[in-house]
């Protein structure tokens, strides 16, 4: 898909209105391979929507869910709020810090994975947890990390 | 335990339409169009004592007769699905569960209110939720409970489903409505109040998932039976979200007057294995830290009052000894440093300044006048930051500088009782 027919398909099916901004940028961002929203495409949305480039820019970056910069095609988020913490979201950070080979906030050089934390998802009852793209993972512990990397991987849905 | 609220949770289809009318679904609904006047259904509520259940505990009757009094063509409703507070995850087991029950509820509210449209605000976190509730709208659609006339009455309503973005302070209502708007998410001043200007400057009422989906319950029982449930200040019941370190962690329906013992050791069988209890905090990561000696408060709005703390969302988080208090109140605080929007500065630089001191303090660099300091700019804070946000985000600071003093006061002399932080072992690393 290119890129203007990406943002065009987002505009219709989230509406041209001003107030479908978040959803136009959530609907790129899904349908982009590496999980962000591109200059380019920013600039298209605000021609298109007719709203100023920098308003464009700044709700991209204001909201943790979109992103302006390249991710990985599978983002690994690990959450860091409380619940998760008292539960040893550390020694999840550091177990997937170590399976991959990078720290939080990169992305790895085959640009299959990104690392990064979230704020609460809402697993509490199963801390530590983490969101693997769409889905959610927890009681996470070195076994299953290694096997929710594995799967991606070897292409294991 | 008890299953008034969160009774059809699990028990029926979610999105079957047929079972949710089999077990009383829409009673509420039908008795309030068809034999009440919306002003007779805001009594009705009144009378129920409900109190808002997303964390503020404001009487809903009287916001809903803010918005009914008010002369403008549109009204809005907005169920307001942004659950965010760390540790609390009840507001998804009923959107998941029984998604009918919460938009009736909105249905009944913008009838008693005279809102001709409604968004859920329905947080991104939650994308299954948000499928669910598309597809739970436009079966109400098709069979005319929402939409031009509905049920063939003089009253029509419908519903928009409108996702977040990942931001936890898009759960304070303006800056929820600046977020419908295609806005960042930043609080606006107050006054005016949404039922006075809201969505796009009209009056719009904003009420949590938990709070609409007690509205078809107490239509179709009756107030005077629902004030038979909990206490005489706090009636009715309220879902819990028990996370940390107890056998069973998950969403529970209690009475109002239980307490926090009792939901720890009997509802969710004590604690794990070998760990031993060191406090509650109390209503997600804005909430109160709460030492054992405290187990035996009742939750109930005024009892809660006399401590100087609220139940908030009804987030549990009960700790263990191994944490460390200092560390965590600064994860705490880094979550309130990220999520705050940026535009009032007690709360965009205080966030940052308590992490500071407190990294002083597990880096064994901490003094007496860190903890003065720490003190007054969660004062500060508190009364001057602009939204709830940076209002409540001292609140673990401020309650585990008056319960566990000395396990702060211990840092600066280079000791960490849990062991936790970076102070390990009573060595300050960096020292």
């Amino acid at each position: 898909m290119t890129k203007t027919e990406n943002v065009l398909r987002a505009i219709e099916e989230a509406g041209n209105t001003e107030d479908k901004l978040i959803e136009v940028l959530l609907k790129v961002q899904e349908r982009s391979r590496e999980n962000y929203i591109t200059e380019n495409q920013l600039e298209e949305i605000s021609q298109e929507l007719e709203i100023p480039l920098s308003k464009v820019y700044g709700v991209a970056s204001f909201y943790s869910l979109l992103s302006t910069h390249r991710r990985g095609e599978n983002v690994i988020q690990i959450c860091n709020s409380g619940p998760c913490y008292v539960r040893g979201s550390r020694n999840v950070v550091n177990m997937f810090e170590s399976a991959l080979g990078i720290k939080m906030g990169e992305v790895t050089d085959d640009g299959k994975f990104s690392l990064e934390f979230t704020s609460c998802i809402g697993s509490c009852d199963v801390a530590p947890a983490a969101k693997i793209n769409e889905e959610v993972c927890g009681n996470l512990d070195k076994k299953k990390i290694d096997e929710i990397i594995n799967n991606i991987r070897e292409g294991v849905k | 335990m008890v299953n008034l609220l969160s009774k059809l949770c699990g028990k029926i289809s979610p999105l079957s339409i047929k079972e949710y009318k089999e077990s009383g679904g829409f009673e509420g609904l039908e008795k309030a169009i068809f034999k009440m006047s919306p002003k007779e259904v805001i009594d009705e509520v009144k009378n129920s004592n409900l109190r808002g259940r997303g964390g503020a505990a404001f009487p809903t009757a009287l916001k809903w007769n803010f918005v009914a009094m008010e002369n403008s063509e549109d009204k809005f409703v907005i169920c307001n699905a942004d659950e965010g507070e760390p540790g609390t995850f009840k507001d998804k087991v009923l959107l998941d569960g029984c998604p009918f029950q919460v938009i009736e509820g909105m249905i009944i509210a913008a009838y008693a209110v005279g809102a001709n449209k409604g968004y859920i605000y329905i947080r991104g976190e939650y994308p299954k939720s948000k499928e669910i509730l598309i597809s739970g709208v436009k079966i109400l659609q098709e069979e005319g409970y929402l939409g031009n006339k509905i049920l063939g009455k003089d009253f029509s309503f419908d519903i928009e489903i409108r996702s977040g973005a990942g931001a936890y302070v898009c759960g304070e209502e303006t800056a929820l409505i600046e977020s419908i708007e295609g806005n960042p998410g930043r609080s606006r001043f107050k006054p005016p109040y949404p039922p006075n200007k809201g969505l796009w400057g009209k009056p719009t009422l904003v009420n949590n998932v938990e709070t609409l989906a007690n509205i078809p319950v107490i239509l179709s029982i009756g107030s005077e039976e629902y004030k038979k449930y909990g206490t005489e200040s706090s009636t009715g019941t309220k879902l819990l979200s028990v996370s940390g370190r107890v056998v069973n962690k998950g969403v529970y329906e209690i009475e109002f007057g239980t307490t926090l013992k009792e939901v720890v050791y009997d509802i969710c069988e004590g604690m794990e294995e070998g760990k031993k209890i060191k406090f509650v905090q109390l209503g997600g990561s804005s909430g109160a830290c709460l030492p054992e000696s405290l187990l035996d408060t009742k939750l109930d709005f005024d009892e809660l009052r006399k401590l100087e703390i609220g139940l908030g969302s009804g987030a549990v988080l009960v700790v263990d000894d191994s944490i460390c208090v200092v560390d965590f109140v600064k994860n705490a605080t880094k979550f309130f440093d990220h999520e705050s929007c940026g535009k009032c500065t007690p709360c965009r630089e205080g966030n940052k300044h308590i992490i500071k001191i407190l990294d002083n303090l597990t880096n064994g660099e901490g003094t007496e006048r860190d903890l003065k300091l720490l003190n007054e700019i969660a004062m500060v804070m508190k009364q001057a930051s602009l939204c709830g946000l940076g209002q409540a985000a001292p609140t673990a600071l401020l309650t585990t500088l008056k319960y566990f003093e000395d396990e702060y006061k211990n840092h600066i002399k280079y000791n960490c009782p849990a062991g936790t932080c970076s102070l390990k072992e009573g060595v300050a690393i960096n020292v």
